[in-house]
C-alpha cells in the first residue's frame, strides 16, 4: 500500500523520505530509490494526482519558454544582444526578434537597446545547454524608462502578483505606483515621487519575507495604509 | 598516560553541543552558519553563474569551487595567518569531493557554483563544521540534491575512542589520531575519510561505528535548521 509521508504544502529538505510505495511518481524536485519517493531539494510539497513535485522555496531563477522577465542588457554583437535574466547564462535577443524596424547594415545597435539598459522581454526558446533566445514582440515588451527594479526569490513572484493580479493592483492603487513583476524575481517600480517608489519597494519586501503565510494580501495592505499615514504627517 | 575521563567532561560518544541556522548571509544564494561546541563556521554559496576563463567549463555539468578559511582571529589567541595556505586549499580540496556526491549538477552545464566557507572561531573540527555549513547553503540554494552531508571526526585520545575532538584533545600528550568522516546519512555512504596518526583495524571498525553515530545527530540537526527557516517565516 502507498503512503505520503508529508503532507501537501509541508516543508520537505533535501533526502527527505516523501513516499512510499510504487503508486506515487516522482515529478520535479523528487526521485525514485526502491520502492520509495525521496525529496532532491528544499522546497513545499506538491501532490497532483499520483505525481509529486517539490515546489522551490529558493533559489536562482529557472528559465521557461514564455517567460515574461526583466532583463538587463550586457553586451552586444553585430546582429545581437546579450541580456542578463537573473539566470546561470545570458540570453540572447536577435535583431530579428527585438524590432520590426529596417536596421542598415553597419547601423550601431546601442540606438535600439544599450548596455545597461533595463527590458521587458520574453523568452522563446530555452535549451538543455542553457542557450536563450528572447523577443519583444508581444504587449508589455518595451523598454523600461526611469523608475527602478527591486529582485525578489523567483519562487516568490506569484505571490507578489497574487491572484488574477490582486496584490500587484492593491499595490499600484494605494501607492500610485506603476509596477512590473517578472518571472524571473525582478520588479521594476516607477512613482510619482521617491517616497511613493520607497513604500511600494517595502511592500514588495514584505511579500518576499513573509510569502507563505495565510492572509498576505490583507497584511500588506494594512501596512500600506498605516504607512501611508505616517507619511502624510 | 590513560585518557579515561574527557577534559570537559563528554561521554566518548558524546558531541559538543551543536547549533545550525540557514539564510544567515543575506546578499548568497543560499548560506548556513553551523556552530559545534566553540567551532563556528558559515557558509554562501553564490551561483550557478558563468564560469571564466573558458577552459575551465565542463561541457556537461557545472563545476563546484569550495573555498575554506580559517579567520586571522579564529584560533585560541595566537594569529592565523590569513589568505590561502597548503592546508587550507587542500580542505577546500577534500570540502568539494564530499560535497559532489551529493549534489546532481548536470541542470547547469559550463556555470560555476561557488561555496564559501569562513571559520569565525575555531577550536578543531573545521572542516567537519565547513562541510556541514556547507552543505545546509547548498539545500538553501535551492540546488538539487541526493542528501544532506554531515560530518565529524572520530578518533583515538591515549588509545580510547572518541567522536568530535576538541582542540585540547588533539594536542593530547600522548598523541592522538584524527579521523574527520563526511557521511549521506540516508545511505551510509561515506563521501570523505581521512586518517591521521596510527590505529588498529579494531579501534579504527569502533571509532567509524561513533563518528557514523554522530553523523545521524548532525543529521537531525541540519534538517531541522532548514525546516525552522520557513516554519518561522509562516508566523
Amino acid at each position: 500500500m502507498s503512503k505520503l509521508l508529508f503532507e501537501k504544502k509541508q516543508v520537505v529538505v533535501p533526502g527527505d523520505i516523501i513516499a512510499e510505495g510504487m503508486d506515487y511518481l516522482p515529478g520535479k524536485g523528487a526521485f525514485r530509490e526502491g520502492d520509495k519517493v525521496i525529496s532532491s531539494r528544499l522546497g513545499l510539497m506538491g501532490v497532483k494526482g499520483s505525481i509529486i513535485n517539490i515546489i522551490p522555496l529558493s533559489g536562482k531563477y529557472q528559465p521557461n519558454r514564455g517567460d515574461t522577465v526583466i532583463g538587463y542588457v550586457r553586451d552586444m554583437s553585430y546582429s545581437s544582444w546579450f541580456v542578463n535574466v537573473g539566470c546561470a547564462y545570458d540570453a540572447s535577443l536577435s535583431m530579428r526578434d527585438a524590432t520590426s524596424d529596417f536596421i542598415e547594415r553597419g547601423a550601431s545597435l546601442s540606438n535600439y537597446f544599450a548596455v545597461g539598459d533595463i527590458i521587458m522581454t520574453s523568452i522563446t526558446n530555452v535549451t538543455n545547454e542553457g542557450n536563450m533566445d528572447l523577443t519583444m514582440k508581444g504587449p508589455g515588451l518595451r523598454k523600461m524608462i526611469g523608475g527602478k527594479v527591486v529582485e525578489i526569490t523567483p519562487a516568490k513572484v506569484p505571490r507578489a502578483i497574487g491572484k488574477q493580479g490582486s496584490m500587484i493592483s492593491m499595490i499600484k492603487e494605494k501607492t500610485g505606483c506603476t509596477l512590473f513583476a517578472g518571472q524571473n524575481g525582478r520588479v521594476w517600480i516607477k512613482g510619482p515621487t521617491p517616497e511613493a517608489e520607497r513604500l511600494a519597494t517595502d511592500a514588495i519586501m514584505l511579500i518576499e519575507e513573509k510569502s507563505h503565510v495565510q492572509g498576505l494580501t490583507e497584511k500588506v495592505k494594512l501596512f500600506l495604509e498605516a504607512r501611508s499615514k505616517e507619511i502624510k504627517k | 598516560m590513560k585518557y579515561e575521563k574527557r577534559y570537559d567532561g563528554r561521554e566518548f560518544e558524546e558531541l559538543r553541543p551543536m547549533e545550525a541556522k540557514v539564510g544567515v548571509v543575506k546578499n548568497a544564494i543560499g548560506s548556513a552558519m553551523f556552530k559545534i561546541g566553540k567551532t563556528v563556521a558559515i557558509a554562501a554559496v553564490y551561483g550557478p553563474n558563468d564560469l571564466f576563463p573558458k577552459f575551465l567549463q565542463y561541457p556537461d555539468k557545472a563545476r563546484l569551487r569550495c573555498h575554506y578559511n580559517m579567520m586571522a582571529f579564529s584560533g585560541a589567541g595566537d594569529r592565523v595567518r590569513p589568505g590561502t595556505s597548503r592546508r587550507s586549499k587542500e580542505i577546500s580540496m577534500v570540502t568539494e569531493k564530499a560535497l559532489l556526491p551529493a549534489l546532481d549538477l548536470q541542470d547547469f552545464p559550463k556555470a560555476v557554483i561557488d561555496v564559501h566557507i569562513e571559520l569565525i572561531q575555531t577550536d578543531a573540527g573545521t572542516r567537519c563544521a565547513g562541510i556541514c555549513a556547507a552543505s545546509l547553503a547548498l539545500a538553501d540554494a535551492g540546488l538539487e540534491m541526493k542528501d544532506l552531508v554531515a560530518a565529524i571526526s572520530g578518533g583515538l585520545v591515549g588509545q580510547t575512542p572518541v567522536v568530535d575532538l576538541d582542540k585540547q584533545e588533539e594536542d593530547f600528550p600522548n598523541g592522538a589520531v584524527d579521523i574527520p568522516i563526511a557521511v549521506l546519512p540516508r545511505t551510509g555512504e561515506l563521501t570523505l575519510l581521512q586518517l591521521d596518526g596510527e590505529i588498529t583495524k579494531e579501534q579504527l571498525k569502533i571509532t567509524l561505528e561513533f563518528a557514523k553515530k554522530g553523523c545521524d545527530k548532525i543529521y537531525e540537526v541540519q534538517r531541522a535548521a532548514l525546516r525552522a527557516k520557513y516554519e518561522e517565516a509562516k508566523k
